[in-house]
């Protein structure tokens, strides 16, 4: 059995974002994640974490991966898991936010797990609710548990973030986990570049402090972690861009393109992958190269990490109600 | 009957006149029959009502010109009864209906109705606004000559965008025809589809899709042609960048009939009111940047901003309690438009009178109102202000039936101290407070 952390390093019983967090605070689930990687899975049954503890899962939008990855972190850990996915059709009188919010608040969960599909609609219901809440994803604002993923897969890999070169490619603009990395790897201490056609990668983005690219081979030149986001079908028929092989054929991860890349680059997706649009099938399967698969593996530890620590956080928090990050 | 009552012991300000001086003003059966320096320096004679003005500023009661009724069709929003009890506590005494209402205003028999429950609920004047198109759709002009001649002061279709070029180019040329005045709501729609805030920094940031400031001079830039090829009177409405400020600026020396209007947040508060997604400041055009803001104060320091609106735009909790994409933009205005008008006068970016002038006479002029000026003869539509009198805007002791504004717990100075409309007091601090 793992132990509790000793000291608590980790204040907020919220987990809404990754900008706002300090160095300290990333490392410390970083590193309770990692315990939960070497751990592996429990073979003599779960661990009692959180033991008598419900975690609700409270998607407004389509998850597989998110949710069953949530819910295995919950159940890892020994706490009870009740997935509500909401129905499209309801959502789009938003109003049944606060209302399901207040509902599920009634039933007195320790944890809810948010997806929804409008920014900043996960802090607005944090506001309503007594329990902590992770943001599983909102809008094009922030996946921070994503965010914490790529960097604990990108630690394992390199043995450290500092100092590294990573280009995150493709539909930044509307891309909650592009900006989450960002804040994420800028941090601590990585050097991040976006790279992606002018439709979908702005020139704001440089207000972060990262370097923009519109070209992949000058985007990826001695880069040392290739990260690639999902394009949403919608965006590719001649809104964003104009065609699905115009798109592959200038920002398509293919090995030709990579070759910038330094020779023991990583190559990153959150998924699911769209194999021929923004990356190539023999790319996506390099075992030497790509870290696709482990990305999901560890997403469950540090999924079990930010629980632990917004649990944690609210056992111990002498903080005011409602009061988390940002 | 002969009624007559003697505002005494005030600051009479009107900026029509260039007047600012201590004295007296008389109002006769609802007008303003004399006024000076020197009136009742003997004493009111018997018979005549008094009212002393405790030397307080004596001024024109306010013009809104851009106001957001709800009434028909959202009145669980507002009503004509609150919001024009609203703006007699805010020393306003006409408010100038937008025609976003449903059914719109864009039949002549609406402007009577709108205009008739102003009457009927008896606080301050109401004017209103004709259409510029059948449903608000942007596509058939309306009756412009039979809305102006049951009423309409001026033609918009207030928050939408008439974005049709030649839809746009026949309106401004038949209207030119009958001096009637076009305002626009000066947008792109097209290009800010989607948008929830200014573009730029913070909305990347917050993951919002931003409205370009360009949508905004694009659609005046355009329309300035028009303009100038029909010859018509035109108006932007709620400007909200500095480059906005710059085409008026321009059209002006050019000798185009064309002014403007702002409202207070434009150039009270930035885009980083926004903050984290407060619905509450989310208004449409955006809150800018703070250089836009600052532009706003240029132009109206420099004269080309030509009135100050309250963009008034109640919305209840249903329309803002959501994630800020889904909110409705708009924020209440009528009980701040004054205090947040004096904020300029109190930071030295305006004098006195110029800062009246863009709530009174400028307004009245835009719409040839024969009101917003101290005159003899004039209808005697006051307002008693406290210029330094200091509070706190609080959303909750707001009369307006909607609480959004984006001012709350924010420190103002100034307030009406009584709102008078041809002569009968609609609104009294000492009545109020009791």
């Amino acid at each position: 059995m793992i132990p509790p952390a000793e000291p608590i390093r980790f204040p907020h019983r919220h987990i809404l974002g990754i900008e706002g967090l300090s160095p300290e605070e990333i490392t410390y689930l970083l590193d309770r994640a990692e315990r939960f990687v070497e751990m592996g899975r429990p073979i003599d049954g779960k661990l009692d974490l959180l033991r008598g503890r419900t975690v609700m899962n409270l998607f407004f939008e389509e998850s597989t991966r998110t949710r069953t990855s949530f819910e295995l972190a919950a159940k890892r850990l020994g706490g009870d898991v009740i997935n509500m996915a909401v129905q499209h059709s309801s959502i789009k009188k938003g109003e049944t936010l606060i209302d399901t919010a207040m509902t599920l608040n009634a039933m007195q969960p320790d944890v809810l797990v948010v997806r929804h599909p409008c920014s900043g609609a996960v802090e607005l219901l944090s506001q309503k609710v007594a329990c902590s809440v992770i943001n599983g994803g909102d809008g094009s604002h922030e996946h921070p548990t994503q965010a914490l993923l790529d960097a604990l897969t990108i630690r394992r890999r390199k043995g450290k973030l500092q100092g590294l070169l990573v280009a995150i490619c493709g539909d930044v603009v509307h891309s909650r986990v592009a900006r989450s990395n960002i804040h994420l790897l800028s941090t601590m201490g990585a050097r991040v570049r976006v790279v992606g056609p002018r439709t979908l990668v702005s020139p704001v983005f440089e207000r972060f402090g990262v370097e923009v690219f519109h070209d992949m081979r000058e985007g990826l030149r001695d880069c040392d972690i290739v990260m690639m986001l999902r394009l949403q079908l919608e965006r590719m028929h001649g809104t964003f861009v104009p065609s699905v092989r115009e798109y592959f054929h200038f920002f398509g991860l293919d090995y030709d393109k990579l070759a910038a890349a330094k020779p023991d680059a990583l190559i990153m997706h959150p998924g699911p992958v769209n194999r021929g649009v923004e990356i190539d099938t023999e790319v996506a399967d390099d075992i030497d190269r790509s870290v696709i698969t482990q990305q999901v593996e560890i997403g469950v530890a540090v999924r079990m990490a930010c629980l632990e620590a917004v649990v944690r956080a609210s056992e111990a928090s002498t903080e005011l109600p409602n009061r988390g990050v940002r | 009957m002969n009624e007559r009552i003697a505002f005494i012991n005030a600051r009479l300000v009107d900026p029509a006149s260039n007047r600012d001086e201590h004295g007296a003003l008389l109002v006769e059966n609802g007008v303003i029959a004399d006024i000076g320096p020197h009136l009742f320096s003997a004493g009111v004679p018997a018979g005549i009502e008094t009212v002393d003005c405790g030397g307080h500023v004596l001024s024109p009661a306010l013009i809104d010109m851009r106001v957001h009724l709800r009434e028909p069709g959202e009145e669980e929003k507002e009503t004509i009864e609150t919001a024009t009890a609203a703006a007699a506590a805010g020393g306003i005494g006409t408010v100038v209906a937008l025609p976003n209402t449903d059914p719109p205003i864009d039949n002549p028999a609406m402007v009577e109705f709108v205009v008739r429950r102003g009457r009927e609920a008896g606080n301050v004047r109401v004017e209103a606004y004709g259409a510029l198109t059948q449903g608000i759709k942007g596509q058939r002009m309306t009756e412009l000559g039979l809305l102006n001649a049951a009423g309409a002061v001026a033609f918009t279709d207030g928050t939408s965008a008439v974005s049709n070029p030649l839809v746009m180019r026949r309106i401004l040329a038949y209207a030119s025809a009958f001096g009637l005045l076009v305002v626009q709501h000066p947008d792109v729609p097209e290009l800010t589809e989607g948008g929830a805030m200014n573009e730029g920094e913070l909305a990347t940031r917050l993951g919002l899709s931003g409205i370009s400031p360009a949508a905004e001079a694009m659609m005046i830039e355009r329309d300035l042609r028009l303009v100038a090829m029909t010859g018509a009177r035109y108006h932007v409405a709620h400007v909200s960048t500095g480059e906005s400020v710059e085409l008026v600026r321009r059209a002006k020396e050019r000798g185009l009939a064309v002014t403007c209007d702002t409202a207070p947040p434009y150039f009270g508060l930035n885009e980083t009111a926004v903050g984290d997604w407060r619905t509450f400041a989310k208004v449409f055009p955006p809150l800018r940047s703070e250089t836009d803001r600052q532009a706003i104060v240029a132009g109206l320091a420099d004269g080309t901003i030509d009135a100050i609106a309250s963009d008034h735009a109640p919305q209840d909790q249903e329309a803002k309690r959501l994630p800020f994409i889904q909110a409705e933009a708009g924020a209440v205005g009528l009980e701040t438009l004054l205090p947040l008008t004096l904020e300029l006068v109190h930071t030295k970016r305006l004098g006195l009178k110029a800062a009246l002038a863009l709530v009174t006479s400028r307004p009245a002029a835009i719409l040839d109102l024969p009101r917003g000026r101290l005159a003899k003869g004039a209808p005697a539509d006051l307002t008693v202000i406290d210029l330094d009198r200091p509070w706190k805007v609080d959303e909750a002791a707001l009369l307006s039936k909607s609480k959004n504004t984006p001012f709350g717990g924010r420190p103002v100075q100034g307030h009406a101290l009584r709102t008078v409309i041809a002569g009968r007091t609609v609104f009294n601090t000492a009545v109020a407070s009791r």
